[in-house]
C-alpha cells in the first residue's frame, strides 16, 4: 500500500553543480540521478540503458569518478560536483579531443551507448597515459560499458587515439 | 570532376549532434503537459484471468487513466498479422491488452498513465487480479507432442504452421550417396537488445485533430498508415515519426506493439502528450525474441565429398503468437544450402506456439540457424570423409561462373532465392589466408596442454528484399540537397550514405545535403529499415530521383546557356558549360530558374535580367516546378552477398571460457559506398553472433518464467569478449540494381556462431566433443568436458 505523503517522500531542493554551473531543482528522494538530471534538468545527453547498473549507458562523473547515475539517488547528490556528456565539448562548440577521436574511428553507430564511453573514457585517460597500453589493457578500461552496434572496434581505436591527441 | 564521394570511407555527418548529448531518442522528448505510462504485465506464463479490479490504481493521487482490455473499444480487437503465408494456417495475434487469458510472462494486461513514471508504477502495485492458472507449454522439444498442454486451445497440437519444399529427388540422391551424415542441432533463444529500449511519445491536438507520435521503431511509415486505420483518422492527420532510434536489429520493425495504440489512446482520450518508455527488465519479457529451432538434419554425398542431397526437418518456436507470420523459419527453409551446390533438397518446417515471447526477426533472421546446420554438418562430414574442413567447403562452392545460380525455392519475398553474383571460392581462401588455415596444425601442436582450436564458416545472405523504397530528392534556393526517405535510420549511417549517393550525383560538396528519413510528413511511401534492405533499396531510390533532379538541372541550364543538356558538366554545385567554366549557372539559380514566381528571391540568385523569351504558359505543359523529384526502387528479387568467418580459439577446460584469439571476415556485399560504415556493421554484427554463440541465452524453466531475464543473467559480451576482428572484402557488384550494391547490415551475425563452434569442437578434439548447439555458454561447455573426462576415466 503506498503511504500518503510524508516527510520522508516530499521533494526537496537540490544545490549542485553541473557541467561548471550552479544549479537548483526538485527530487523526490526516491528519484534516480539519471531521472533527475535527464527530466528535471533537461540533460538528456544522458542516457538510460538498464537501470541495474550493467550497461554504462549512464555513466557521468561524479566529484571526478565515473559513477551509473541510475545507481544513485538524486538526493545522495546534493551538493556534488557533476560532469555529464554536455560538459565534454569546447565553450566554442568544437569537439573534445575524445569525442573528435569516436567521429574520426567510427566509435559510434546508433549513439545510444556513446555518452557512457565517452565518460568512461574521459575518466580513464585523467588518471591513466593510454598512450603505452596494449588494446587489451583499453579494453578493459571500457569494460563496464555495452555497446550492441560497434563491436567495440572503433571505440578501442578511438580511445587510442584520444590518449595521444590529449597527450600533446 | 568533384571529389570521388562514392566508395570512400567518409566520416559520418550525424556523428557530432550524438557525441554532444544533442541525439533526440524517443526518451529525450519532452512535451508540455506530458503523463507517463506504465504496464501491468503478466506474471504468469498461461493463465486465465479471474478477477481484474483497477479501482484503487484509478484513485491513487497522480493517476489520470488507466486502460484494461474492456475500454479499448475496437482498438482492443486481434493486432494486425503482418506477413500471411498459406502455410500458416493457424495464425494468432495478441491484442493490446490481454482479455481473459495470458499466454506468456510478460504479456500486457493493463496501461496506467499518471503524472510522472513513479506515480505509474505505484498505481501498478495497487490493481488487483487475480489468475487461474492454466498449463504450460514451455520446451520446444515438447510443443508439438500429443499431450502437451495447448497454448491456444483451439489450435490442435501447438501447430501454427507447416510446410515443405523439395529441389530434385532427394530420397534417390540418399540412395546412391557413398557418405551420409546427420545430426540433431540446436539453437536456442536469444534477443536483439538494443541499447535503447522501446518507447513511444504520443501528442494529440484537439484542435486539428492530429495525432503525432514519436516512436523507437524501424518502421514508421506502416505505423503511421495503420493507426490512421485503427483510430479512423485521415492519413494525412497523423505524422509518426522514428527521431533518433538507438539501435534496432530487427525486433522494432514489429507492428503494432500494445503500447503503440495504448499510448496513442490515452492521448487521444486526455488531450495529453502521453509518454511510455519500456525499461529494460519489461524489454526482456516484452519485446520480441528470436533464434530457438531445432533440425533434424541430413547430408548425402558421393565418394568424393560432394552433396547429393539434403534433407533438413525443423521445429520453429514463434512464442505465444505469430505476428511476424512465419518469415523467419522461411528463410531458414531457403539458407540451409547456402554457398553450395545442392542439387536435390527437401525441407520441412513446423511452427510451434509456445507460452514464450513471441518470435519475429532479430538480426541474421533465420539465417544463423540454418547455417549452423549446414555448416556444423560439414564439419562432421569433412571429419568423417577424411577431408580438411576447407576442402570439403571448396568442392561443393557454387563457381563464379555459374551465376546467377537458382536454388530452387521460393524465398522470404515470395521470390525465387536466386543468387545473383558472388566468388565464393576467393572469398574462402582469402579467409583461410588471413586466419593462417595452412600454418595452424603446427601451432597446435606445439600449444601442448592448451585447447587451441581454429574454425570457418560461409554465408550467404539475400539482402536488398523489396517491396520498395522511394526518396525524395530537393535542391532548394540556396543550392542547399534535401533527400527525404521512409526508410529510418538505427545507427546506420543513413545521414551519410544516402548523401553521399545525392551528392555525388547532383555534384555538391557532401555537407550541402541534408537526409531526413522515417518522418512522415516528409515521405510518406515505404515501410522501413530491416533485411539488409535500406541501402540497396532505398539507396537505389535516392540514386534515381538524383538523377532526375540533374536531368531537370541540366534541361533548365541548357536552355538558359542555349547549349544542349549533354554539355554541361556537375561541379562544387554549379552546372557549367565544359570547358567554358565562366557560362554557368549554380544549383541554387536553376532552382530560383525552376519556379515562375521568382519574386520572392530578391536579389539572391544570379538569373537573367528579363525572362526567356517564350509562349505560352509559364509553366510549360507537362513540367513541375522545382527542382525536385521523387522515385521508387523496387528490387527484382534479393541480391546476395555473402562472406566467410574464420576464428581461432583457446578452450579453457576448467573453467568453459572460450578465448577468441583471432578472428578474420571476407565479406562481399557489391559495391561498397562507404567501407567504414560497411565494416561498421560487420564488427557489430559479429560482436552479436559472439553473444549468441558464447553467452546470450533466454532460459526458460517449465512454467514458461524466464530465468535469465537481467543482464546479471544475460551477459551481453563487453569489449573484453569480442575480439579485434580483421577483414577484407571482395566486391562483385550486384546486376539487379543500378548501383552494383548489395545488404550489409546483418551478414556479421550470421556464421559467428557456426565458426565459433567450429574453432572450439577443434580445440577440444582430443576429448571427441562433439557440439551441436549454439549458445555453448561456458558453464555448457564445462559440463561437457567434465562428462567426456569422467568417461575417459
Amino acid at each position: 500500500m503506498i503511504e500518503p505523503k510524508t516527510r520522508a517522500t516530499r521533494a526537496r531542493t537540490l544545490h549542485l553543480n553541473v557541467n561548471g554551473k550552479r544549479v537548483a531543482a526538485k527530487a523526490e528522494p526516491r528519484m534516480l540521478l539519471s531521472d533527475f538530471l535527464r527530466h528535471e534538468l533537461g540533460l538528456t545527453g544522458t542516457h538510460v540503458g538498464c537501470e541495474h547498473g550493467v550497461c554504462g549507458c549512464c555513466t557521468i562523473l561524479y566529484n571526478g569518478v565515473p559513477i551509473r547515475s541510475c545507481l544513485m539517488l538524486a538526493v545522495q547528490a546534493r551538493g556534488s560536483r557533476i560532469v555529464t556528456v554536455e560538459g565534454l565539448a569546447n565553450e566554442d562548440g568544437s569537439l573534445h579531443p575524445i569525442q573528435q577521436a569516436f567521429l574520426d574511428c567510427h566509435g559510434l553507430q546508433c549513439g545510444f551507448c556513446t555518452p557512457g564511453f565517452l565518460m568512461a573514457t574521459y575518466a580513464f585517460l585523467k588518471e591513466h597515459s593510454a598512450l603505452r597500453m596494449t588494446d587489451e589493457e583499453i579494453r578493459v578500461a571500457i569494460a563496464g560499458n555495452l555497446c550492441r552496434c560497434t563491436g567495440y572496434q572503433g571505440i578501442v581505436r578511438a580511445v587510442r587515439q584520444a590518449a595521444q591527441t590529449m597527450k600533446k | 570532376m568533384t571529389t570521388k564521394l562514392l566508395g570512400e570511407p567518409i566520416k559520418r555527418l550525424e556523428d557530432p549532434r550524438l557525441l554532444k548529448g544533442q541525439g533526440q531518442f524517443v526518451d529525450d522528448i519532452h512535451r508540455p503537459g506530458m503523463l507517463h505510462g506504465a504496464v501491468l504485465r503478466s506474471q504468469h506464463a498461461h493463465a486465465r484471468i479471474k478477477r481484474l479490479d483497477v479501482s484503487k490504481a484509478r484513485g491513487l493521487p497522480g493517476v489520470q487513466l488507466v486502460l484494461t482490455a474492456d475500454d479499448l473499444g475496437p482498438a482492443g480487437g486481434s493486432l494486425p498479422l503482418l506477413i500471411p503465408h498459406p502455410a500458416l494456417t493457424q495464425p494468432r495475434t495478441q491484442r493490446a491488452l490481454a482479455d481473459d487469458e495470458v499466454r506468456y510472462v510478460g504479456e500486457a494486461v493493463a496501461f496506467v498513465v499518471a503524472r510522472n513514471r513513479y506515480i505509474a508504477e505505484d498505481a501498478l502495485e495497487l490493481i488487483e487480479i487475480e489468475y487461474d492458472p492454466l498449463p504450460v507449454v514451455a520446451a520446444l522439444d515438447a510443443a508439438i507432442r500429443e499431450d502437451t498442454p495447448l497454448a491456444h486451445a483451439d489450435v490442435p497440437r501447438n501447430i501454427a504452421a507447416h510446410l515443405v519444399q523439395t529441389v530434385g529427388d532427394p530420397d534417390a540422391a540418399f540412395a546412391r550417396a557413398a557418405y551420409i551424415v546427420k545430426d540433431r542441432i540446436r539453437m536456442d533463444r536469444g534477443a536483439a537488445h538494443p541499447m535503447e529500449t522501446r518507447g513511444i511519445v504520443a501528442e494529440w491536438d484537439d484542435a486539428a485533430e492530429t495525432l503525432t507520435c514519436w516512436i523507437s521503431t524501424q518502421g514508421p511509415i506502416p505505423i503511421k498508415n495503420g493507426l490512421a486505420m485503427l483510430f479512423h483518422l485521415p492519413e494525412h492527420k497523423v505524422r509518426v515519426m522514428a527521431p533518433d532510434v538507438g539501435g534496432g536489429f530487427g525486433p522494432k520493425i514489429m507492428m503494432f506493439y500494445p503500447e503503440e495504440i495504448l499510448a496513442p489512446m490515452a492521448a487521444m482520450r486526455l488531450n495529453r502528450p502521453v509518454k511510455w518508455i519500456e525499461d529494460r527488465i519489461e524489454h526482456f519479457i516484452s519485446t520480441n525474441h528470436e533464434r530457438e529451432q531445432i533440425h533434424d538434419i541430413e547430408i548425402a554425398f558421393d565418394k568424393d565429398g560432394r552433396i547429393l542431397g539434403v534433407r533438413d526437418t525443423f521445429l520453429h518456436d514463434t512464442g505465444a503468437f505469430s505476428p511476424y507470420g512465419i518469415i523467419t523459419p522461411l528463410i531458414t527453409a531457403t539458407q540451409v544450402p547456402n554457398n553450395y551446390k545442392v542439387p536435390n533438397y527437401r525441407v520441412e518446417f513446423t511452427v510451434a506456439y509456445t507460452n514464450k515471447v513471441p518470435v519475429s526477426p532479430y538480426r541474421g533472421a533465420g539465417r544463423p540457424h540454418g547455417v549452423f546446420a549446414m555448416e556444423r554438418l560439414l564439419d562432421k562430414a569433412a571429419h568423417e570423409i577424411g577431408l580438411d574442413r576447407a576442402e570439403i567447403r571448396r568442392r561443393n562452392f557454387v563457381q563464379p561462373d555459374e551465376f546467377p545460380h537458382d536454388v530452387g525455392l521460393i524465398f522470404q519475398d515470395g521470390g525465387p532465392t536466386t543468387y545473383d553474383s558472388g566468388n565464393y571460392p576467393e572469398v574462402q581462401a582469402r579467409a583461410l589466408n588471413m586466419i593462417g588455415w595452412d600454418s595452424f596444425k603446427k601451432q597446435q601442436a606445439r600449444a601442448q596442454g592448451r585447447y587451441l582450436g581454429i574454425g570457418l564458416a560461409n554465408y550467404v545472405e539475400g539482402t536488398g528484399i523489396g517491396p520498395y523504397e522511394g526518396a525524395q530528392v530537393r535542391v532548394d534556393v540556396r543550392g542547399h540537397v534535401f533527400v527525404s526517405t521512409a526508410a529510418s535510420t538505427q545507427g546506420q549511417g543513413h545521414y551519410t550514405t544516402f548523401a553521399q549517393i545525392a551528392a555525388s550525383e547532383l555534384g555538391v560538396p557532401l555537407e550541402k545535403v541534408t537526409v531526413t528519413t522515417g518522418d512522415s510528413t516528409q515521405f510518406r511511401w515505404g515501410s522501413g529499415t530491416y533485411a539488409s534492405r535500406a541501402l540497396t533499396v532505398a539507396g537505389n531510390a535516392v540514386g534515381l530521383a538524383a538523377r532526375a533532379v540533374r536531368e531537370k538541372a541540366a534541361q533548365l541550364a541548357a536552355d538558359l546557356l542555349e547549349v544542349s543538356p549533354e554539355e554541361l558538366e556537375f561541379e562544387n554545385g554549379v552546372v557549367s558549360v565544359k570547358g567554358a567554366p565562366g557560362r554557368s549557372y549554380s544549383l541554387a539559380a536553376l532552382a530560383v530558374a525552376s519556379n515562375p514566381i521568382r519574386y520572392a528571391y530578391g536579389e539572391v540568385p544570379k538569373l537573367p535580367a528579363e525572362p526567356l523569351p517564350r509562349q505560352g504558359p509559364a509553366l510549360v505543359p507537362g513540367k513541375e516546378p522545382g527542382l525536385e523529384a521523387i522515385r521508387y526502387y523496387s528490387p527484382p528479387h534479393a541480391a546476395f552477398a555473402s562472406g566467410c568467418h574464420a576464428a581461432i580459439v583457446e578452450v579453457d577446460a576448467d573453467t568453459g571460457m572460450v578465448k577468441i584469439l583471432k578472428y578474420a571476415v571476407v565479406h562481399d556485399c557489391g559495391v561498397m559506398v562507404n567501407p567504414l560504415v560497411v565494416e561498421g556493421q560487420v564488427y557489430g554484427g559479429v560482436a552479436q553472433g559472439v553473444g549468441g554463440a558464447l553467452y546470450e541465452k533466454l532460459d526458460y524453466d517449465e512454467e514458461g518464467q524466464l530465468r535469465s531475464g537481467t543482464y546479471m543473467d544475460f551477459l551481453i559480451p563487453y569489449a573484453t569478449e569480442v575480439p579485434h576482428i580483421e577483414t577484407d572484402h571482395v566486391e562483385t557488384p550486384s546486376p539487379l540494381n543500378p548501383l552494383g550494391i548489395k545488404g550489409a547490415g546483418e551478414a556479421g551475425a550470421i556464421p559467428t556462431p557456426a565458426a565459433l563452434v567450429s574453432a572450439i569442437e577443434d580445440a577440444l578434439s582430443p576429448l571427441g566433443i562433439h557440439i551441436t548447439q549454439a549458445p555453448v555458454k561456458p558453464d555448457m561447455l564445462r559440463e561437457l568436458i567434465a562428462e567426456k573426462r569422467a568417461q575417459a576415466r
